[in-house]
Protein backbone atom coordinates (compact mmCIF):
# COMPACT_ATOMS: atom_id res chain seq x y z
CA UNK A 1 0.00 0.00 0.00
CA UNK A 2 0.96 3.44 -0.40
CA UNK A 3 1.26 5.24 2.67
CA UNK A 4 2.78 8.64 3.54
CA UNK A 5 5.68 8.73 6.32
CA UNK A 6 4.40 9.75 9.79
CA UNK A 7 5.79 13.37 9.25
CA UNK A 8 3.75 13.95 5.95
CA UNK A 9 0.90 12.69 7.38
CA UNK A 10 0.94 14.62 10.75
CA UNK A 11 1.74 17.85 9.22
CA UNK A 12 -1.42 17.76 6.91
CA UNK A 13 -3.60 16.90 9.88
CA UNK A 14 -2.65 19.43 12.29
CA UNK A 15 -2.63 22.39 9.53
CA UNK A 16 -6.59 21.18 8.98
CA UNK A 17 -6.72 20.80 13.05
CA UNK A 18 -5.36 24.65 13.17
CA UNK A 19 -7.51 26.14 10.30
CA UNK A 20 -10.81 24.48 11.93
CA UNK A 21 -9.92 26.70 14.72
CA UNK A 22 -9.87 29.74 12.64
CA UNK A 23 -6.21 29.77 12.71
CA UNK A 24 -4.77 31.17 9.31
CA UNK A 25 -1.46 30.12 7.26
CA UNK A 26 1.56 32.28 7.23
CA UNK A 27 4.27 31.63 5.05
CA UNK A 28 7.70 33.38 5.75
CA UNK A 29 10.62 33.55 3.90
CA UNK A 30 13.47 31.45 4.81
CA UNK A 31 16.00 34.22 5.32
CA UNK A 32 15.57 37.02 7.95
CA UNK A 33 18.35 39.85 9.02
CA UNK A 34 20.84 38.53 11.27
CA UNK A 35 20.39 41.54 13.39
CA UNK A 36 17.04 40.04 14.48
CA UNK A 37 18.65 36.84 16.11
CA UNK A 38 21.71 38.53 17.59
CA UNK A 39 19.75 40.96 19.81
CA UNK A 40 17.49 37.90 20.79
CA UNK A 41 19.97 35.47 20.98
CA UNK A 42 19.19 34.03 24.69
CA UNK A 43 15.56 33.14 23.21
CA UNK A 44 17.04 30.72 20.48
CA UNK A 45 17.82 27.49 21.16
CA UNK A 46 20.98 27.43 20.23
CA UNK A 47 23.15 30.67 19.35
CA UNK A 48 24.53 29.22 16.33
CA UNK A 49 23.33 30.57 13.39
CA UNK A 50 23.82 30.28 9.62
CA UNK A 51 24.63 33.43 8.34
CA UNK A 52 25.37 35.26 4.72
CA UNK A 53 25.51 38.05 2.98
CA UNK A 54 22.93 39.60 0.87
CA UNK A 55 23.72 41.27 -2.42
CA UNK A 56 23.49 44.79 -0.66
CA UNK A 57 25.86 43.43 1.82
CA UNK A 58 23.78 43.06 4.59
CA UNK A 59 24.16 40.10 6.61
CA UNK A 60 21.37 37.71 6.58
CA UNK A 61 20.65 34.40 8.04
CA UNK A 62 18.99 30.94 7.56
CA UNK A 63 15.67 31.63 10.06
CA UNK A 64 16.84 29.05 13.27
CA UNK A 65 13.41 30.12 14.82
CA UNK A 66 10.14 31.55 13.63
CA UNK A 67 8.45 32.79 16.51
CA UNK A 68 11.16 36.28 16.23
CA UNK A 69 9.57 36.43 12.89
CA UNK A 70 5.96 36.86 13.87
CA UNK A 71 6.34 38.94 16.35
CA UNK A 72 8.77 41.43 14.05
CA UNK A 73 5.75 41.69 11.25
CA UNK A 74 2.83 42.33 14.12
CA UNK A 75 1.32 45.53 14.10
CA UNK A 76 -0.20 46.52 17.25
CA UNK A 77 -3.31 47.49 16.49
CA UNK A 78 -4.48 44.32 15.34
CA UNK A 79 -6.86 43.31 18.14
CA UNK A 80 -6.78 39.49 17.55
CA UNK A 81 -4.09 37.58 15.49
CA UNK A 82 -4.36 33.71 15.06
CA UNK A 83 -1.68 32.27 12.92
CA UNK A 84 -0.38 28.80 12.08
CA UNK A 85 2.86 28.20 9.94
CA UNK A 86 4.84 24.78 9.06
CA UNK A 87 8.18 25.49 8.17
CA UNK A 88 12.39 24.82 8.37
CA UNK A 89 14.82 26.19 10.84
CA UNK A 90 17.93 25.87 11.04
CA UNK A 91 20.02 24.73 14.24
CA UNK A 92 22.31 22.83 15.86
CA UNK A 93 20.58 20.77 18.42
CA UNK A 94 21.45 20.22 21.70
CA UNK A 95 24.63 17.96 21.56
CA UNK A 96 24.49 17.43 18.12
CA UNK A 97 27.38 17.90 15.99
CA UNK A 98 26.27 20.11 13.20
CA UNK A 99 23.26 21.99 11.47
CA UNK A 100 20.34 20.23 11.20
CA UNK A 101 17.15 20.98 9.18
CA UNK A 102 14.08 20.68 11.22
CA UNK A 103 10.69 20.78 10.13
CA UNK A 104 8.71 22.57 12.43
CA UNK A 105 5.12 23.54 13.04
CA UNK A 106 3.34 25.41 15.08
CA UNK A 107 0.79 28.60 15.65
CA UNK A 108 0.32 31.89 17.70
CA UNK A 109 -2.25 33.98 18.93
CA UNK A 110 -1.30 37.30 20.07
CA UNK A 111 -3.71 40.28 20.92
CA UNK A 112 -5.82 40.50 23.84
CA UNK A 113 -4.60 37.21 25.94
CA UNK A 114 -7.38 35.51 28.15
CA UNK A 115 -7.40 32.82 30.02
CA UNK A 116 -9.72 31.57 26.77
CA UNK A 117 -7.12 32.00 24.62
CA UNK A 118 -4.39 29.93 26.57
CA UNK A 119 -6.65 27.33 27.15
CA UNK A 120 -7.53 27.05 23.33
CA UNK A 121 -4.01 27.49 22.52
CA UNK A 122 -3.32 24.14 24.95
CA UNK A 123 -6.35 22.43 23.76
CA UNK A 124 -4.54 22.65 20.50
CA UNK A 125 -1.40 21.79 21.62
CA UNK A 126 -3.08 18.30 23.24
CA UNK A 127 -4.55 17.65 19.93
CA UNK A 128 -2.08 18.42 18.15
CA UNK A 129 -0.13 15.77 20.37
CA UNK A 130 -3.18 12.95 20.17
CA UNK A 131 -3.24 13.05 16.19
CA UNK A 132 0.15 11.67 16.76
CA UNK A 133 -0.37 9.03 19.23
CA UNK A 134 -3.15 8.22 22.20
CA UNK A 135 0.16 8.03 24.40
CA UNK A 136 1.13 11.22 24.98
CA UNK A 137 1.44 13.63 28.01
CA UNK A 138 1.60 17.29 27.96
CA UNK A 139 3.18 19.11 30.93
CA UNK A 140 2.20 22.14 32.48
CA UNK A 141 3.28 24.52 34.43
CA UNK A 142 3.00 28.38 35.47
CA UNK A 143 6.58 30.28 35.65
CA UNK A 144 4.87 32.98 38.13
CA UNK A 145 4.73 29.95 40.53
CA UNK A 146 8.77 29.47 40.60
CA UNK A 147 9.82 32.88 40.24
CA UNK A 148 7.23 34.22 43.04
CA UNK A 149 9.42 31.57 45.21
CA UNK A 150 13.16 32.64 44.16
CA UNK A 151 12.08 35.86 43.06
CA UNK A 152 13.70 37.98 46.08
CA UNK A 153 17.43 35.58 45.48
CA UNK A 154 20.61 37.20 43.71
CA UNK A 155 20.17 36.49 39.50
CA UNK A 156 23.23 34.57 39.72
CA UNK A 157 21.25 32.23 42.23
CA UNK A 158 18.16 31.99 40.76
CA UNK A 159 20.12 30.85 37.58
CA UNK A 160 21.44 27.84 39.37
CA UNK A 161 18.36 27.17 40.74
CA UNK A 162 16.49 27.39 37.32
CA UNK A 163 18.91 24.70 36.28
CA UNK A 164 18.27 22.32 39.34
CA UNK A 165 14.87 22.50 39.08
CA UNK A 166 14.65 22.03 35.41
CA UNK A 167 17.06 18.34 36.31
CA UNK A 168 14.50 17.66 39.28
CA UNK A 169 17.65 17.72 41.29
CA UNK A 170 16.74 17.84 45.28
CA UNK A 171 20.30 17.73 46.26
CA UNK A 172 21.67 19.82 43.98
CA UNK A 173 19.49 22.68 45.22
CA UNK A 174 20.35 21.26 48.89
CA UNK A 175 24.09 22.07 47.71
CA UNK A 176 22.90 25.66 45.96
CA UNK A 177 20.87 26.81 49.27
CA UNK A 178 23.79 25.95 51.56
CA UNK A 179 26.70 27.72 49.61
CA UNK A 180 24.29 30.78 48.77
CA UNK A 181 22.93 30.84 52.15
CA UNK A 182 19.44 30.53 50.49
CA UNK A 183 17.14 30.66 54.00
CA UNK A 184 15.08 26.94 54.87
CA UNK A 185 11.56 28.15 54.03
CA UNK A 186 13.01 29.11 50.78
CA UNK A 187 14.67 25.86 49.78
CA UNK A 188 12.28 23.56 51.18
CA UNK A 189 9.48 25.15 49.02
CA UNK A 190 11.34 24.56 45.99
CA UNK A 191 11.88 20.82 47.13
CA UNK A 192 8.19 20.68 47.58
CA UNK A 193 7.38 21.95 44.44
CA UNK A 194 10.05 19.97 42.39
CA UNK A 195 8.43 16.89 43.84
CA UNK A 196 5.13 17.59 42.41
CA UNK A 197 4.14 15.44 39.31
CA UNK A 198 0.65 14.71 39.18
CA UNK A 199 -2.44 14.97 36.84
CA UNK A 200 -4.22 18.76 37.15
CA UNK A 201 -6.28 18.15 39.91
CA UNK A 202 -4.20 16.29 42.30
CA UNK A 203 -1.22 18.37 41.35
CA UNK A 204 -3.54 21.83 42.07
CA UNK A 205 -4.55 20.34 45.38
CA UNK A 206 -0.91 19.60 46.43
CA UNK A 207 0.13 23.81 45.22
CA UNK A 208 -2.96 24.47 47.86
CA UNK A 209 -1.08 22.90 50.36
CA UNK A 210 2.39 24.35 50.27
CA UNK A 211 2.47 27.18 51.95
CA UNK A 212 3.45 29.75 49.19
CA UNK A 213 4.42 33.68 48.82
CA UNK A 214 1.80 35.56 47.43
CA UNK A 215 3.10 36.59 43.97
CA UNK A 216 3.07 32.31 43.52
CA UNK A 217 -0.44 32.03 44.67
CA UNK A 218 -1.64 34.52 42.56
CA UNK A 219 0.27 32.45 40.09
CA UNK A 220 -1.54 29.43 41.06
CA UNK A 221 -4.94 30.86 41.27
CA UNK A 222 -4.48 31.64 37.52
CA UNK A 223 -3.66 27.74 36.57
CA UNK A 224 -6.56 26.98 38.83
CA UNK A 225 -9.09 29.05 36.86
CA UNK A 226 -7.28 27.86 33.47
CA UNK A 227 -7.78 24.17 34.55
CA UNK A 228 -11.60 25.06 34.79
CA UNK A 229 -11.34 25.62 30.89
CA UNK A 230 -9.01 22.61 29.86
CA UNK A 231 -11.87 20.50 31.92
CA UNK A 232 -14.60 22.13 29.47
CA UNK A 233 -12.48 21.49 26.48
CA UNK A 234 -12.19 17.87 27.88
CA UNK A 235 -8.15 16.82 27.84
CA UNK A 236 -7.80 17.65 31.81
CA UNK A 237 -6.80 13.68 32.22
CA UNK A 238 -3.71 14.08 29.93
CA UNK A 239 -2.48 17.07 31.46
CA UNK A 240 0.36 16.91 34.54
CA UNK A 241 1.82 19.80 36.19
CA UNK A 242 5.22 19.80 36.28
CA UNK A 243 7.56 22.51 37.59
CA UNK A 244 10.68 21.40 36.05
CA UNK A 245 9.63 22.48 32.62
CA UNK A 246 11.19 26.06 33.20
CA UNK A 247 12.36 28.56 30.74
CA UNK A 248 14.01 31.37 30.36
CA UNK A 249 12.37 34.28 31.76
CA UNK A 250 13.22 37.05 30.13
CA UNK A 251 11.40 35.68 27.37
CA UNK A 252 8.52 33.61 29.33
CA UNK A 253 6.08 34.40 31.63
CA UNK A 254 3.22 32.90 33.15
CA UNK A 255 1.57 29.38 31.56
CA UNK A 256 4.17 26.86 29.89
CA UNK A 257 3.95 23.42 28.40
CA UNK A 258 5.73 20.48 27.05
CA UNK A 259 4.27 17.70 25.43
CA UNK A 260 5.77 14.32 25.54
CA UNK A 261 4.62 11.23 23.21
CA UNK A 262 5.89 7.65 24.50
CA UNK A 263 8.81 6.46 22.16
CA UNK A 264 10.55 9.53 21.50
CA UNK A 265 13.12 10.48 24.26
CA UNK A 266 12.54 14.16 23.72
CA UNK A 267 9.71 16.71 24.06
CA UNK A 268 8.14 16.97 20.97
CA UNK A 269 5.68 20.60 21.63
CA UNK A 270 6.73 23.04 23.90
CA UNK A 271 5.21 26.36 24.23
CA UNK A 272 3.50 29.03 26.18
CA UNK A 273 3.03 32.59 26.83
CA UNK A 274 5.78 34.95 26.07
CA UNK A 275 4.04 38.96 26.92
CA UNK A 276 8.05 39.28 28.35
CA UNK A 277 9.42 39.12 24.63
CA UNK A 278 6.73 41.04 23.09
CA UNK A 279 7.88 43.51 25.21
CA UNK A 280 11.20 43.34 24.82
CA UNK A 281 10.24 43.54 20.75
CA UNK A 282 8.67 46.56 21.57
CA UNK A 283 4.68 45.45 21.28
CA UNK A 284 2.05 45.89 23.48
CA UNK A 285 0.43 42.86 22.88
CA UNK A 286 0.37 39.73 24.61
CA UNK A 287 1.24 36.06 22.99
CA UNK A 288 0.51 32.53 23.65
CA UNK A 289 1.91 29.83 21.09
CA UNK A 290 3.34 26.63 20.19
CA UNK A 291 5.40 24.61 18.56
CA UNK A 292 5.42 21.18 17.24
CA UNK A 293 8.94 19.49 16.33
CA UNK A 294 8.07 16.99 13.53
CA UNK A 295 11.96 15.68 12.80
CA UNK A 296 11.40 13.54 15.86
CA UNK A 297 8.42 11.58 14.40
CA UNK A 298 11.24 10.11 12.22
CA UNK A 299 11.56 7.98 15.86
CA UNK A 300 7.77 5.98 15.57
CA UNK A 301 8.43 5.51 11.64
CA UNK A 302 9.94 1.98 13.07
CA UNK A 303 12.68 -0.12 11.41
CA UNK A 304 13.40 0.59 7.88
CA UNK A 305 10.85 -0.78 5.49
CA UNK A 306 12.32 -3.84 3.58
CA UNK A 307 10.18 -3.21 0.18
CA UNK A 308 11.38 -0.93 -2.39
CA UNK A 309 7.72 -1.63 -3.86
CA UNK A 310 5.00 -4.44 -3.81
CA UNK A 311 5.10 -5.38 -7.28
CA UNK A 312 8.18 -5.66 -9.42
CA UNK A 313 7.24 -5.65 -13.26
CA UNK A 314 9.99 -6.67 -15.71
CA UNK A 315 10.08 -6.29 -19.63
CA UNK A 316 12.79 -7.31 -22.11
CA UNK A 317 12.79 -6.07 -26.35
CA UNK A 318 10.22 -8.36 -26.98
CA UNK A 319 7.62 -7.26 -24.92
CA UNK A 320 4.31 -5.31 -25.91
CA UNK A 321 4.63 -2.14 -24.40
CA UNK A 322 0.56 -1.48 -24.24
CA UNK A 323 0.90 -4.27 -21.65
CA UNK A 324 3.24 -3.17 -20.03
CA UNK A 325 1.72 0.01 -19.39
CA UNK A 326 -1.72 -1.56 -18.45
CA UNK A 327 -0.31 -3.99 -16.27
CA UNK A 328 1.12 -1.15 -14.04
CA UNK A 329 -1.51 0.67 -14.09
CA UNK A 330 -3.67 -1.82 -12.92
CA UNK A 331 -1.86 -2.34 -9.42
CA UNK A 332 -1.42 1.08 -9.43
CA UNK A 333 -5.21 1.45 -9.33
CA UNK A 334 -5.47 -1.80 -6.83
CA UNK A 335 -3.48 0.64 -4.28
CA UNK A 336 -0.16 -1.64 -4.95
CA UNK A 337 3.08 0.45 -5.18
CA UNK A 338 4.77 -0.88 -8.72
CA UNK A 339 8.64 -0.73 -10.24
CA UNK A 340 8.78 -1.41 -13.71
CA UNK A 341 12.18 -1.58 -15.34
CA UNK A 342 14.29 -4.17 -17.46
CA UNK A 343 16.83 -5.87 -15.88
CA UNK A 344 17.57 -5.56 -11.63
CA UNK A 345 16.04 -6.73 -8.85
CA UNK A 346 14.81 -5.07 -6.02
CA UNK A 347 13.19 -6.07 -2.39
CA UNK A 348 9.38 -6.88 -3.55
CA UNK A 349 6.36 -9.16 -2.77
CA UNK A 350 5.78 -9.88 -6.39
CA UNK A 351 7.75 -10.29 -9.74
CA UNK A 352 6.25 -10.16 -12.65
CA UNK A 353 7.55 -10.37 -16.56
CA UNK A 354 6.14 -9.10 -19.63
CA UNK A 355 6.96 -11.85 -22.03
CA UNK A 356 5.29 -10.36 -25.84
CA UNK A 357 1.81 -9.81 -24.66
CA UNK A 358 1.35 -12.17 -21.83
CA UNK A 359 1.82 -11.45 -18.17
CA UNK A 360 3.67 -14.12 -16.47
CA UNK A 361 4.61 -14.19 -12.82
CA UNK A 362 8.13 -15.39 -12.00
CA UNK A 363 8.86 -15.29 -8.05
CA UNK B 1 1.37 -5.53 35.03
CA UNK B 2 3.94 -2.84 35.80
CA UNK B 3 6.80 -1.76 32.72
CA UNK B 4 9.88 -2.77 32.85
CA UNK B 5 12.41 -0.11 33.00
CA UNK B 6 15.52 -0.38 31.14
CA UNK B 7 18.61 0.73 33.72
CA UNK B 8 22.19 1.86 32.17
CA UNK B 9 24.76 0.37 34.57
CA UNK B 10 28.38 1.70 33.89
CA UNK B 11 30.71 -1.46 33.56
CA UNK B 12 33.56 -1.55 36.41
CA UNK B 13 33.79 -1.13 39.81
CA UNK B 14 31.75 1.71 40.36
CA UNK B 15 28.90 -0.38 38.52
CA UNK B 16 29.31 -3.00 40.34
CA UNK B 17 28.71 -0.75 43.70
CA UNK B 18 25.74 0.62 42.71
CA UNK B 19 24.15 -2.97 41.38
CA UNK B 20 24.68 -4.11 45.04
CA UNK B 21 22.73 -1.06 46.15
CA UNK B 22 19.77 -1.70 43.42
CA UNK B 23 19.71 -5.52 44.59
CA UNK B 24 19.53 -4.08 48.09
CA UNK B 25 16.56 -2.36 47.17
CA UNK B 26 14.93 -5.16 46.16
CA UNK B 27 16.05 -4.80 42.28
CA UNK B 28 17.60 -8.38 42.18
CA UNK B 29 18.91 -9.71 39.07
CA UNK B 30 20.63 -12.57 40.36
CA UNK B 31 22.63 -13.68 36.55
CA UNK B 32 24.40 -10.49 36.66
CA UNK B 33 26.80 -12.21 38.93
CA UNK B 34 27.68 -14.59 36.72
CA UNK B 35 31.13 -14.51 34.89
CA UNK B 36 29.68 -14.37 30.92
CA UNK B 37 30.20 -11.95 28.68
CA UNK B 38 26.21 -10.80 28.09
CA UNK B 39 25.51 -7.31 28.33
CA UNK B 40 21.66 -7.23 29.27
CA UNK B 41 20.21 -9.33 32.25
CA UNK B 42 16.53 -8.59 33.18
CA UNK B 43 14.63 -10.31 36.27
CA UNK B 44 10.50 -9.38 34.86
CA UNK B 45 8.97 -9.55 38.59
CA UNK B 46 10.96 -6.89 39.97
CA UNK B 47 10.55 -4.91 36.38
CA UNK B 48 13.93 -4.06 35.84
CA UNK B 49 16.31 -4.84 32.91
CA UNK B 50 20.36 -4.08 33.50
CA UNK B 51 22.82 -3.36 30.68
CA UNK B 52 26.32 -2.67 31.20
CA UNK B 53 27.88 0.27 29.31
CA UNK B 54 31.00 1.92 29.05
CA UNK B 55 30.79 4.64 31.83
CA UNK B 56 31.30 7.55 29.72
CA UNK B 57 28.10 6.21 27.83
CA UNK B 58 25.50 5.92 30.24
CA UNK B 59 24.19 9.67 29.99
CA UNK B 60 23.83 9.07 26.22
CA UNK B 61 21.70 6.01 26.49
CA UNK B 62 19.73 7.97 29.33
CA UNK B 63 19.22 10.76 27.15
CA UNK B 64 18.21 9.35 24.28
CA UNK B 65 15.99 7.10 25.72
CA UNK B 66 17.19 4.01 25.12
CA UNK B 67 17.59 3.28 28.99
CA UNK B 68 15.24 4.67 31.03
CA UNK B 69 17.35 5.37 34.31
CA UNK B 70 21.14 4.73 34.51
CA UNK B 71 23.80 5.61 37.02
CA UNK B 72 26.70 8.34 36.17
CA UNK B 73 28.77 10.04 37.92
CA UNK B 74 28.61 13.64 37.64
CA UNK B 75 32.13 14.34 35.91
CA UNK B 76 30.09 12.59 33.07
CA UNK B 77 26.71 14.76 33.52
CA UNK B 78 29.50 18.06 33.85
CA UNK B 79 31.31 17.64 30.87
CA UNK B 80 27.92 16.72 28.97
CA UNK B 81 25.66 18.60 29.68
CA UNK B 82 22.89 15.57 28.66
CA UNK B 83 19.24 16.70 28.89
CA UNK B 84 17.62 14.69 31.73
CA UNK B 85 16.66 14.83 35.26
CA UNK B 86 19.18 14.16 37.82
CA UNK B 87 17.10 12.56 40.58
CA UNK B 88 19.04 11.27 43.80
CA UNK B 89 22.69 11.66 44.35
CA UNK B 90 23.90 7.52 44.98
CA UNK B 91 27.00 8.89 47.21
CA UNK B 92 29.51 6.49 46.06
CA UNK B 93 32.39 6.57 43.37
CA UNK B 94 32.98 10.23 45.71
CA UNK B 95 35.98 11.83 44.11
CA UNK B 96 36.68 15.42 43.25
CA UNK B 97 37.88 16.79 40.18
CA UNK B 98 40.82 19.08 40.32
CA UNK B 99 43.48 21.21 38.64
CA UNK B 100 46.79 19.61 39.39
CA UNK B 101 50.55 20.58 38.58
CA UNK B 102 53.74 20.66 40.02
CA UNK B 103 53.72 21.06 43.47
CA UNK B 104 56.02 24.00 43.07
CA UNK B 105 53.72 25.75 39.86
CA UNK B 106 52.49 29.40 40.01
CA UNK B 107 50.67 30.61 37.44
CA UNK B 108 51.94 32.96 34.97
CA UNK B 109 49.03 35.13 33.50
CA UNK B 110 51.39 36.70 31.10
CA UNK B 111 51.11 33.69 29.06
CA UNK B 112 48.50 31.27 27.97
CA UNK B 113 48.00 28.45 29.96
CA UNK B 114 48.14 24.93 28.68
CA UNK B 115 45.51 23.01 30.32
CA UNK B 116 45.34 18.80 29.36
CA UNK B 117 42.55 17.14 30.51
CA UNK B 118 39.81 14.49 29.46
CA UNK B 119 37.29 17.04 30.14
CA UNK B 120 37.61 20.05 27.95
CA UNK B 121 34.32 21.37 28.57
CA UNK B 122 35.05 21.58 32.36
CA UNK B 123 37.79 22.76 31.91
CA UNK B 124 36.62 25.65 29.31
CA UNK B 125 34.05 26.67 31.75
CA UNK B 126 36.10 26.93 34.84
CA UNK B 127 38.74 28.87 33.23
CA UNK B 128 36.26 31.41 31.30
CA UNK B 129 34.94 31.98 34.66
CA UNK B 130 37.54 32.76 36.24
CA UNK B 131 38.63 34.99 32.79
CA UNK B 132 42.28 32.55 32.60
CA UNK B 133 43.23 32.42 28.70
CA UNK B 134 44.08 28.40 28.22
CA UNK B 135 44.78 26.58 25.42
CA UNK B 136 42.86 23.21 25.64
CA UNK B 137 44.59 20.07 25.32
CA UNK B 138 42.20 17.23 24.28
CA UNK B 139 44.00 13.85 26.16
CA UNK B 140 41.51 10.21 26.74
CA UNK B 141 44.29 8.68 29.18
CA UNK B 142 47.80 8.77 31.19
CA UNK B 143 46.78 12.79 31.46
CA UNK B 144 49.92 12.83 34.52
CA UNK B 145 52.02 12.42 32.01
CA UNK B 146 51.34 15.53 30.03
CA UNK B 147 52.82 18.51 32.63
CA UNK B 148 55.88 15.78 32.97
CA UNK B 149 56.58 16.27 29.33
CA UNK B 150 56.12 19.51 29.20
CA UNK B 151 53.12 18.76 27.01
CA UNK B 152 51.18 21.08 29.33
CA UNK B 153 51.49 23.01 32.43
CA UNK B 154 48.61 22.00 34.59
CA UNK B 155 45.94 19.10 34.24
CA UNK B 156 42.52 18.83 34.50
CA UNK B 157 41.16 15.18 36.21
CA UNK B 158 39.84 13.14 38.56
CA UNK B 159 41.11 12.86 41.44
CA UNK B 160 40.05 9.91 44.06
CA UNK B 161 42.88 9.41 46.26
CA UNK B 162 45.79 11.39 44.55
CA UNK B 163 48.28 8.37 44.89
CA UNK B 164 48.70 8.72 40.92
CA UNK B 165 49.44 12.35 40.88
CA UNK B 166 51.82 11.77 43.67
CA UNK B 167 53.59 9.15 42.48
CA UNK B 168 53.95 11.42 38.93
CA UNK B 169 55.32 14.70 41.38
CA UNK B 170 52.25 16.49 40.81
CA UNK B 171 49.78 17.62 43.37
CA UNK B 172 45.61 18.75 43.55
CA UNK B 173 45.79 22.81 43.14
CA UNK B 174 42.52 23.51 43.16
CA UNK B 175 39.38 21.96 43.16
CA UNK B 176 36.62 22.24 40.94
CA UNK B 177 33.76 20.28 42.15
CA UNK B 178 33.19 17.29 44.07
CA UNK B 179 31.94 14.21 42.20
CA UNK B 180 29.38 11.11 42.91
CA UNK B 181 27.63 8.97 41.26
CA UNK B 182 24.11 9.87 40.48
CA UNK B 183 20.70 8.49 39.18
CA UNK B 184 19.71 9.59 36.27
CA UNK B 185 16.67 9.78 34.50
CA UNK B 186 15.34 10.27 30.86
CA UNK B 187 12.65 13.00 30.85
CA UNK B 188 9.93 11.19 28.63
CA UNK B 189 10.50 7.96 30.40
CA UNK B 190 10.22 9.85 33.74
CA UNK B 191 6.23 10.99 32.63
CA UNK B 192 5.55 7.06 31.15
CA UNK B 193 7.06 4.88 33.39
CA UNK B 194 6.34 7.67 36.36
CA UNK B 195 5.06 5.18 39.07
CA UNK B 196 7.85 2.92 38.85
CA UNK B 197 10.48 5.28 38.85
CA UNK B 198 9.69 6.79 41.40
CA UNK B 199 9.31 3.50 43.28
CA UNK B 200 12.35 2.84 42.21
CA UNK B 201 14.12 5.91 43.11
CA UNK B 202 12.69 6.37 47.10
CA UNK B 203 13.82 2.80 47.77
CA UNK B 204 17.41 3.56 46.95
CA UNK B 205 17.19 7.27 48.95
CA UNK B 206 15.99 5.23 51.97
CA UNK B 207 19.62 2.55 51.64
CA UNK B 208 21.66 5.45 50.50
CA UNK B 209 20.08 7.87 53.36
CA UNK B 210 21.45 4.52 55.57
CA UNK B 211 24.33 4.38 54.22
CA UNK B 212 25.76 7.32 55.62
Amino acid sequence: MISLRKEENVTYELSNLYKSYGYSYYKMSNFEEYDLYAKNRNFLESSRIITFNDLNGKLMALKPDVTLSIIKNTKDDEKMKKIYYTEHVYRVPHNGDGFKEIMQTGLECIGDIDTYSIGEVISLAAQSLAAISDRYILDISHLGITMGVIRSLDDEVQEKLLGKISEKNAHGIRRVCERYEVPDETRDLLLNLISVYEPLDTGLERIREINLPDESRKAAEELKELAGILEAWGIKDRIYIDFSIVNDMDYYNGIFFKGFIDGIADGILSGGQYDNLMDRMGKKNGAVGFAVYLDQLEELDGPLMGFDADVLIKYDENSDMNTVISTARKYTKAGNTVRVQQDGDIYCQKVLFVDGMEVKEIG
Amino acid sequence: MAEMINVALPKGRLGEKVYDIFEKAGYDCPAIREENRKLTFENREAGVRYFWVKPSDVAIYVERGAADIGVAGKDILREYEPDIYEILDMNVGKCRMCVAGPADFKDNYAKTLKVATKFPNIAKKYYSEKSRRIDIIKLNGSIELAPILGLSDVIVDIVETGTTLRENGLTPLETITDISARLIANKASYKFKNREIRRLCESLEKLVAERE
